[in-house]
């Protein structure tokens, strides 16, 4: 199978309609063993999410910002598998101002925050994992993305932050390339998961794919881009990295309207 | 009101969200609870592993007064183990 004997840390499962659960479920129809990571206040919701899994698995708490976590949580991977196959950023937020408010008033602290939570944590996980990575002869970190090359509606600092996390790829890709390990985002079409909720541009994004997306777009299965996730952490990509893989039924190549 | 599923989900805020008991009653809602979108979303989860009736996460953002919910894990056709008992 696809992802035969691979190990892998999966962030931003929070409950059975996120991209990560899709991967998660993917991953381990695939033949990998999985852990998954749960922060805050969702993480009592992504334990009883991981009881659904098709082989029910461990959360670790992770919170990105927090560099203790990152320790505790390399630590307990070194010490379960002693080496790492892959990870999956799928981590994003940004406080109400910052996103659907009033983006030249957005003050900086709510900014930082944005920043340091969806762009600065692809390189903290990649420094944090690197070491068990190259242990794994390299291995593969693929992270969560939506078009930032244009403005959307509402989405502005997340958009800029998501602008920030397509450079960091880029980045973390040279630094870690020289040990083998790949470095890709995928970014996808729309999806309703519960952080989509909190944009309130969404429904226009949703009209934007109606009308633009050659292969058509179902905003209710994440399962299209898990399945690009999965095969950017199999070994069937191995001299791909810094790239942005676009799963989002042809949008970002249409200049105009089809319907 | 009262009937098995009002109870279970009267039994699932207090013990799992730290509810106040005499909070609860048919016409209060998730907000005079104090409970928050994140909240809704593991008591679906809850509601789902306890009694069996899926709440989409739609469903779930729409959920008002516990009454409402009530009604709709009642029409979703929840069953409470023991129910028959109370009948």
């Amino acid at each position: 199978m696809l992802l035969d004997d691979k190990r892998l840390v999966i962030t931003g499962v929070l409950n059975d309609a996120s991209i990560a659960y899709s991967v998660a479920r993917l991953a381990q129809q695939q033949g990998a063993e999985i852990v998954l990571t749960g922060v805050g206040r969702g993480m009592r919701i992504t334990e009883r999410i991981a009881q659904r899994l098709p082989t029910p698995v461990d959360v670790l708490e992770l919170d990105v910002t927090d560099e203790g976590h990152l320790g505790q949580v390399a630590s307990a991977i070194d010490e379960r598998w002693g080496r790492l196959d892959g990870v999956v950023h799928a981590i994003g937020f940004a406080p109400e101002s910052a996103i659907g408010g009033d983006f030249l008033q957005t003050p900086w602290d709510d900014v930082a925050t944005a920043v340091h939570v969806s762009t600065y944590s692809l390189a903290a996980l990649a420094r944090t994992f690197a070491p068990l990575l190259a242990a794994a002869g390299g291995g593969s970190i693929v992270g969560l993305d939506f078009d930032a090359t244009v403005a959307w509606p509402a989405y502005d600092w997340m958009g800029v932050a998501k602008a920030g996390l397509e450079s960091c790829c880029r980045y973390v890709a040279r630094d870690l390339g020289p040990q083998g390990t790949r470095v890709n985002l995928v970014a996808a079409g729309p999806l309703r998961t519960i952080a989509a909720r909190s944009i309130a541009g969404f429904d226009t994004y949703q009209q934007v794919w109606e009308k633009r997306a050659p292969l058509g777009w179902d905003p209710r299965d994440p399962e299209p881009v898990a399945r690009v996730v999965c095969a950017l952490l199999s070994d069937w990509t191995p001299a791909i990295t810094g790239e942005i893989v676009h799963a989002d039924g042809g949008v970002h190549a249409m200049g105009a309207d089809l319907r | 009101m009262s009937s098995a599923v009002y109870d279970k989900v009267k039994e699932l805020l207090i013990e799992k969200f730290g509810v106040a008991e005499d909070e609860i009653s048919p016409e209060a809602t998730f907000s005079d609870l104090d409970l928050d979108s994140l909240d809704l979303v593991e008591f679906a989860l809850a509601a789902e592993e306890e009694m069996g009736v899926r709440i989409s996460d739609e469903e779930a953002e729409q959920l008002d007064t516990l009454n409402d919910t009530v009604k709709l894990l009642e029409q979703k056709g929840a069953t409470v183990e023991g129910e028959a008992s109370h009948q």
